[in-house]
């Protein structure tokens, strides 16, 4: 093929699902569950969702997960499109870019969509946070500390959120709270309204003592919290700090896992789009501020897709903590409480399975299309850990202008 | 007798665990009671249905139907297990008739629960369902089936039991009556034949299959989908006509006799309850369930298959006297000595298990060539069936080669050899061998009958010579015959154990004494019979004498099957050792010298006849003894050798003589191998001297 007449193709978001989110630890539904079970069923469920695909066309599997030991390791995407039953022809493997993994699963395979090497591919993320506690098996390099390349601070992601709070301090804790009841109280509104159920895919979860269960419902949310409830609980990253486990996101199990296609693809196998990708950006920022992330990555991202923050009608930023978003929407000049983010309400009421939670913010923004086609263009963005942000720009298909382009 | 004193009949039951959980079904469907059965044990120890287990499953039961607003109530299992029976332990101490009955109308009262709730019921078979295990399922309204699930079957009659929780009414009236006989009567009384998943939706008995990835989510999915409606459950109609459900269990008659000729109650108990589920009414059922186990529970039959079913399992599996494991050396390449057709099939088994290199040799190259062809041609036959896959089918092709030269024996670990039965041609080839291998090879004889001290007892290291004696045919029969000869060391013992588990057989260990075990009983046995035939006994009275024990073959038959010429030089080897008790008929010699394969000839519909020429040779004496007569000689005869031979020390207990019975002659569960049978009938006391196993070991202590 001659190098100038490669086309790049158009990559489509066709369908995605996840897991029930659980809370981690011993009390938490999914704690004898494994964790790699929890991405099979997600894989599976797409399978059965879209049959008109067939199986051996999926030309990879993408999984990511942040500590890739055990259950979440052996090179997660192989095994678990084995043991998902997709043909053994189908390859698959592991991803790792911390909270964003999910969503790297998704570049990273979408551009290899967009350059041709794929037609069809899954991309998802896992993160059981029960059995996989956050730093297990790290080692840091001694370097770190002893050239002082990165604040000691940087590690533990709390420190971070307070370290954001010293830096913008019109970013106070009574707003972070405010947030984060919101967050709460929009996630209540959209379970209520059935907004939220249709992504799910129930899970067997397996208990010695109380023998099987099935999850069907989101654990972690905590309705009708209030900002007086939140202003009350401890600071566990500093004394008198500001960052609480109310207006962070909680420890998390979770699964989940999209279907990507070419266009070529989606009428081959009459597949109907939820959304088109436009452009995506990862970017750097210091590590001990990792929560700032999303600002450059979402300008760079914009700016690859020639829109500005005024063309963005919806935004489905992680919830990592409060301040946070707070950050992101400041520097953006977007109100708090602005309609268009995150309407279903975040990760502070439904969890943050550490490198699950990318493709959870893109099922959103695609419900969330479906419901708004007046909205063209939508934001799914997150901040990562070690200080970096992660923005994709997606195109909203039930949009009037979308059709006429893509015929012209 | 109430169900509760039970425990005190059962005092070490494992028990099961019947969590109840309550869940949301997918779809909007409601509410639903989850009970999954959990011991608490993992995988390799399945849940069983003891009398605490079964009341409290009843409690789990009550209290699912007592939650608020469920709108189906479902039964599982631990992973990979849904239960694995009754629990066989505890069944084996009842004492009294009325415990037996009370231990059936308990499983009925607590299953029938699951029939008669005020929602509909569900049992996901998520994997081992066995005997009570899948009756659990059978009272429920509806089953879904793991197509990954393995072990489901209704083994009662295998042991000497009816499935009699409601599995003899149910399963017909379900599936109908000759499916019922395949799975109840059939598939038991064929070496216990289990089914997997898929055909446990194909014959019906699950209403939907499910992959195992997902198995107990697909399936509460299903049962949402039931509940609202939207699947409606169709089941393909049982013809109930009497002629169909007649002839099913005629045929279920005809397997029971072809196998067992009457011999043992259980399965003519099994196929009673069938013919009679047509038209008796559920209670009228389970009655004559629970009727059939009051006898059978304390029936000896029952006990002694109990018994043989855990000298099979346990007993088998961790030999009396076998040295320690760890004393074992690698075994890395094996030669075989002898390229005939025993030979050649020891080759297929060595090289199919241990996967290593497999080298026959003999005393041309043709007979090698046709040994190692042999071989090869039966390699591609497992191949052509899909038994191995092409690159297994490379593999193993390239490890057996051949040579007319015992020097490619220079780095075997273990040679075997399997040449002409006697002692000097053995010796020599024992002493070659040890010109070119190791000082540690193994090596080992598959001698019948010859002893192994005296065959190692001209080598310079003669604690590496072990018996290792097959059975024939090599691949079906589960025996190896571990013996050792005065000088044989515990490493070479040890490598011989690890070996024989390897091919995935059942090691016994044995003295070095005449025949071992198995040939040595069987030749007394057969030996007595022919000398009442010899004697002047009807040839058809003597060989028919043992038919209400149901061996599996008559010994004129099982004469044949081992030929005639083997049969007599074993006979001979123990008339060396033992002429008082082992005559050789010169019946036999004739026989063998007129080169006949057997006493019978079989016309063509496949009965046995006496033909003028072998009529010719026989000559028989003027006394007829009646079959009962030949029979108690005959047993009398095997009880009074088995007394020896534990006086011998031959093997260390009764039990193993009963699992060298079992396993390498295919006597059968109902007789406990042999001596719960001496034991039961009197024989023993009569002619041995007492009774060869205590009482309640494998027969019914009565209160």
């Amino acid at each position: 093929m001659p190098r100038s007449t490669r086309p790049v193709r158009d990559v489509l978001f066709v369908d995605g699902v996840r897991t029930p989110f659980g809370k981690a630890g011993p009390k938490g539904m999914y704690h004898e569950t494994r964790a790699d079970d929890l991405v099979i069923n997600c894989i599976r469920e797409l399978l059965r969702r879209n049959p008109g695909l067939p199986p051996e066309r999926v030309d990879d599997v993408a999984i990511a997960a942040t500590t890739q030991l055990g259950d979440q390791g052996l090179t997660i995407g192989r095994t678990a499109a084995l043991l998902a039953g997709l043909p053994k022809s189908v390859p698959g493997y592991a991803i790792d870019r911390m909270c964003a993994g999910a969503m790297t699963a998704v570049t990273t395979t979408a551009g290899g969509i967009a350059f041709g090497a794929y037609d069809v591919v899954i991309a998802g993320g896992v993160e059981h946070m029960g059995r996989h506690p956050m730093g297990e098996g790290v080692d840091p390099n001694p370097r770190i500390l002893a050239e002082k390349l990165v604040d000691p601070s940087a590690l533990v992601m709390g420190s971070t959120a307070e370290n954001l709070h010293d830096r913008f301090p019109h970013l106070t804790k009574e707003r972070a709270d405010a947030f984060a009841a919101a967050s709460q109280a929009k996630y209540a509104k959209a379970v209520a309204d059935g907004k939220v159920q249709p992504d799910l895919v129930p899970v067997a979860t397996r208990s010695v003592e109380q023998g099987w269960g099935l999850a069907t419902d989101d654990e972690p949310p905590r309705p009708g919290t209030t900002v007086d409830d939140l202003a009350g609980l401890k600071t566990p990253f500093r004394p008198h700090g500001r960052v609480t486990a109310g207006n962070s996101a909680g420890l998390n199990d979770g699964a989940t896992a999209a279907l990507l296609v070419s266009d070529e693809a989606a009428a081959e196998f009459g597949l109907t789009p939820k959304m088109r990708l436009v452009s995506y950006s990862f970017a750097g920022v210091e590590p001990e501020v990792m929560g700032v992330g999303p600002v450059p990555a979402t300008e760079k991202a914009l700016a690859k897709a020639g829109l500005s923050i005024d063309d963005i009608g919806l935004l489905e930023i992680n919830e990592a903590f409060a301040v946070q978003v707070l950050a992101f929407l400041d520097h953006f000049g977007i109100a708090d409480d602005d309609p268009r983010v995150n309407p279903y309400g975040g990760a502070i009421a439904v969890g943050h399975p550490l490198a699950s939670s990318g493709v959870r913010l893109m099922n959103q923004l695609a419900r969330q299309f479906e419901e708004r086609p007046e909205v063209r263009y939508g934001v799914t963005t997150m901040c990562i850990g070690i200080g970096m942000g992660g923005t994709v720009v997606w195109e909203n298909p039930h949009h009037a202008d979308y059709t006429q382009e893509a015929a012209a | 007798m109430t169900t509760t004193d039970l425990g005190t009949v059962f005092p070490d039951e494992v028990v099961t665990t019947a969590h109840v959980r309550v869940v949301s079904l997918p779809l909007g469907a409601g509410k639903a009671a989850l009970i999954t059965l959990d011991n608490g044990h993992d995988h390799t120890k399945p849940n069983t249905l003891g009398p605490a287990t079964l009341l409290g499953l009843e409690k789990a039961i009550d209290a699912a139907y007592a939650e608020p607003g469920i709108v189906a109530v479902a039964v599982t299992g631990k992973p990979f297990i849904l239960a694995a029976g009754a629990d066989l332990k505890g069944m084996a101490l009842v004492t009294q008739r009325p415990q037996a009955l009370a231990l059936g109308q308990l499983g009925h009262r607590v299953f029938g629960k699951l029939a008669n709730g005020p929602v509909p019921t569900f049992a996901l078979i998520n994997g081992l369902a066995l005997g009570g295990g899948l009756e659990i399922a059978l009272h429920c309204t509806y089953r879904t089936v793991s197509t990954a699930a393995q072990g489901i079957a209704l083994p009662e009659v295998f042991l000497g039991l009816v499935p009699g929780w409601g599995g003899a009414w149910l399963l017909p009236n379900l599936i109908g009556a000759d499916k019922a006989v395949t799975v109840i009567v059939e598939n038991a009384l064929n070496q216990n034949r289990m089914l997997r998943g898929p055909q446990v939706a194909q014959l019906g008995i699950a209403d939907a299959a499910f992959d195992g990835a997902d198995f107990i989510e697909r399936s509460l999915h299903w049962v949402a989908q039931v509940v609202r409606g939207d699947v409606v459950v169709s089941r393909p109609e049982v013809d109930r006509s009497s002629e169909a459900w007649d002839a099913a269990v005629a045929r279920g008659r005809a397997i029971a006799d072809g196998r067992l000729h009457g011999a043992t109650p259980a399965p003519y108990r099994a196929l009673d309850l069938i013919a009679a589920a047509r038209t008796v009414s559920r209670e009228e059922g389970f009655a004559a369930e629970d009727e059939a186990l009051g006898d059978l529970i304390m029936g000896d039959d029952l006990r002694a298959g109990v018994y043989a079913f855990d000298l099979t399992q346990r007993r088998a599996k961790r030999p009396a006297g076998a040295p320690d494991k760890s004393l074992a050396r690698p075994v890395t390449k094996v030669g075989i000595v002898g390229a005939g057709l025993m030979a050649s099939q020891l080759a297929l088994l060595f090289v199919r298990r241990l996967e290593v290199p497999v080298v026959l040799t003999d005393l041309d190259a043709e007979r090698v060539e046709k040994g190692v062809g042999w071989v090869h041609a039966e390699i591609d036959k497992l191949a052509a069936k899909g038994r191995l896959s092409p690159d297994a089918r490379n593999r193993l092709t390239a490890l057996v080669t051949g040579s007319t030269d015992k020097a490619v024996f220079a780095d075997a670990d273990f040679v075997i050899e399997a040449v002409f039965e006697e002692m000097k041609v053995k010796q020599q080839v024992f002493a070659d061998l040890e010109a070119v291998v190791s000082p540690e090879c193994v090596l080992a004889t598959n001698t019948s009958s010859l002893s192994v001290t005296e065959m190692a007892s001209r080598l310079r290291h003669p604690e590496r010579v072990v018996g290792f004696h097959f059975f024939n045919p090599v691949a079906v029969l589960p025996l190896v015959e571990v013996v050792r000869a005065t000088q044989t060391d515990d490493p070479t013992l040890a490598t011989a154990f690890a070996v024989g588990k390897t091919l995935k057989k059942s090691c016994v260990l044995v003295k070095d004494a005449p025949a071992f075990v198995v040939n040595r009983l069987l030749t007394r046995f057969i030996g007595e019979i022919t000398r009442a035939a010899d004697e002047g006994t009807p040839l058809d009275v003597a060989d028919n004498a043992l038919a209400p024990l149901g061996l599996p073959m008559t010994p004129f038959v099982l004469l044949q099957l081992v030929g005639p010429a083997v049969a007599l030089h074993v006979a001979e080897t123990l008339h060396d050792a033992y002429p008082e008790r082992f005559p050789v008929s010169e019946n036999l010699r004739r026989l063998v010298a007129a080169g006949k394969p057997g006493i019978w000839s079989w016309n063509e519909q496949g009965k046995p006849y006496l033909d003028d020429s072998t009529a010719a040779l026989f000559e028989q004496g003027p006394t007829a003894l009646s079959a009962d007569e030949v029979r108690e000689r005959a047993l009398a005869a095997v009880a009074e050798e088995v007394r020896i031979m534990l006086d011998e020390g031959v093997v260390a207990d009764a039990q193993d003589v009963d699992l060298c019975m079992l396993l390498g002659a295919g006597w059968p569960f109902h007789l406990g191998g042999i001596t719960p049978y001496l034991d039961r009938s009197g024989v023993a006391e009569r002619a041995a001297g007492g009774r060869f196993l205590p009482p309640g070991v494998a027969s019914v202590v009565r209160a």
